[in-house]
């Protein structure tokens, strides 16, 4: 279907294919170096060790946090040179949600939490750079993601109150009537959390590049070009907030989640 | 201007998903839209409310972005 489309559509722009996964090694050549040559290539298949461009993203954003907290803070100086104090500042920030939402026993996790943050955050902001690929884009990337907070998470529960974990879904407060329903509501809603999760992340950055995608096609239009322009600026620094907001709702949602799992019944 | 009736039944049932991209905006305004005269009314407690009010922003935003994935797949998947 994806593919018909692009020679019937009538629409000359395709704002979702800047998400294509490509390889880095081993392309066809493009089209105008020789029909024939680009005809007779056959394109490479992608396998879960192929280096893609999601690879080189991601090696980038961790190559990117590497620089800001590892080098950046190598002075560990008391006056904190400007790299540091925005290391320190990050630092400090995803301490203390972590703190505020899970108690003095979630902090253990802080490192988890830490590391999940710098990277979508980074994975964010350097999707925003104009030519550069999105990572967090791909719910195939948010889902190891999401899949992973859920199964720390519900792994830990259990290790930590044992069957009594399970004493979550079982509400105390409720009717005895209306016990057995809410508990299947909450199994449930339990099992749609890593879903919900991931599909935020990733539904809200690929909604946001796909629309400034959508209006640089009409800013080709040249009566509606200086409006289109000014709409691309617009949205472009909604998307800069919804990047840092994005990143924020992921790290404090694995804290509610990590919360759970720390205290059971509240 | 020929095409088949499970095209067309596509194009039709990604625009009806898009309805929910409106009816999540409905519940984000009204996330914010309360918090903010909660927030009136009590000043001093609204910055310890701030990190409930993006939650319940993401729970609501979340599911528009469920219907815009409906159409997504409808219009590219199926």
């Amino acid at each position: 279907m994806a593919g018909e489309a692009h020679e019937t559509g009538g629409l000359t722009f395709h704002p979702l294919d800047q998400f294509i996964v490509k390889p880095l090694f081993g392309n066809c050549p493009p089209a105008e170096h020789g029909a024939a040559e680009a005809a007779a290539c056959v394109p490479p298949e992608i396998h879960w060790y192929t280096i893609t461009n999601v690879t080189l993203w991601m090696a980038i954003a961790v190559a990117c946090i590497f620089l800001l907290m590892v080098v950046g803070t190598r002075g560990r100086s008391i006056i904190p040179t400007r790299v540091q104090s925005i290391g320190e500042l990050l630092y400090g920030f995803v301490y203390k949600m972590v703190e505020d939402v899970t108690g003095h026993e979630g902090v253990k996790y802080f490192p988890y939490i830490m590391t999940l943050f710098l990277f979508i955050l980074f994975a964010n902001f350097l999707g925003l750079i104009p030519m550069s690929f999105t990572t967090t884009s791909h719910i195939a990337v948010t889902a190891v993601l999401g899949f992973g907070v859920f199964i720390v998470v519900t792994v830990l529960g259990f290790v930590l109150n044992g069957p009594a974990f399970l004493g979550m879904f079982w509400m105390k407060d409720a009717p005895l009537i209306l016990r057995p329903v809410i508990a299947i509501i909450e199994v449930i809603s339990y099992f749609v959390r890593p879903v919900s999760h991931s599909i935020r992340l990733a539904g809200n950055i690929m909604a946001g590049h796909a629309v400034i995608k959508v209006f640089a096609g009409f800013a080709a239009i040249a009566a509606i070009s200086p409006a289109s322009i000014l709409a691309i600026v617009a949205i472009y620094g909604l998307e800069v907030l919804v990047a840092g907001i994005q990143a924020y709702v992921f790290t404090i949602l694995t804290c509610v989640y990590l919360k759970d799992a720390l205290h059971p019944h509240h | 201007m020929e095409g088949n009736i499970a095209d067309m039944g596509q194009f039709i049932g990604a625009g009806l998903a898009a309805i929910g991209s409106g009816a999540a905006a409905i519940g984000v305004g009204h996330v914010a839209g309360n918090f903010l005269a909660g927030a009136l009314r009590n000043p001093s407690a609204a910055a310890s409310q701030t990190a409930t009010l993006f939650i319940g922003l993401a729970f609501a935003e979340a599911l528009g972005i469920f219907s815009f994935l409906v159409a997504l797949l409808l219009m590219f998947a199926v």
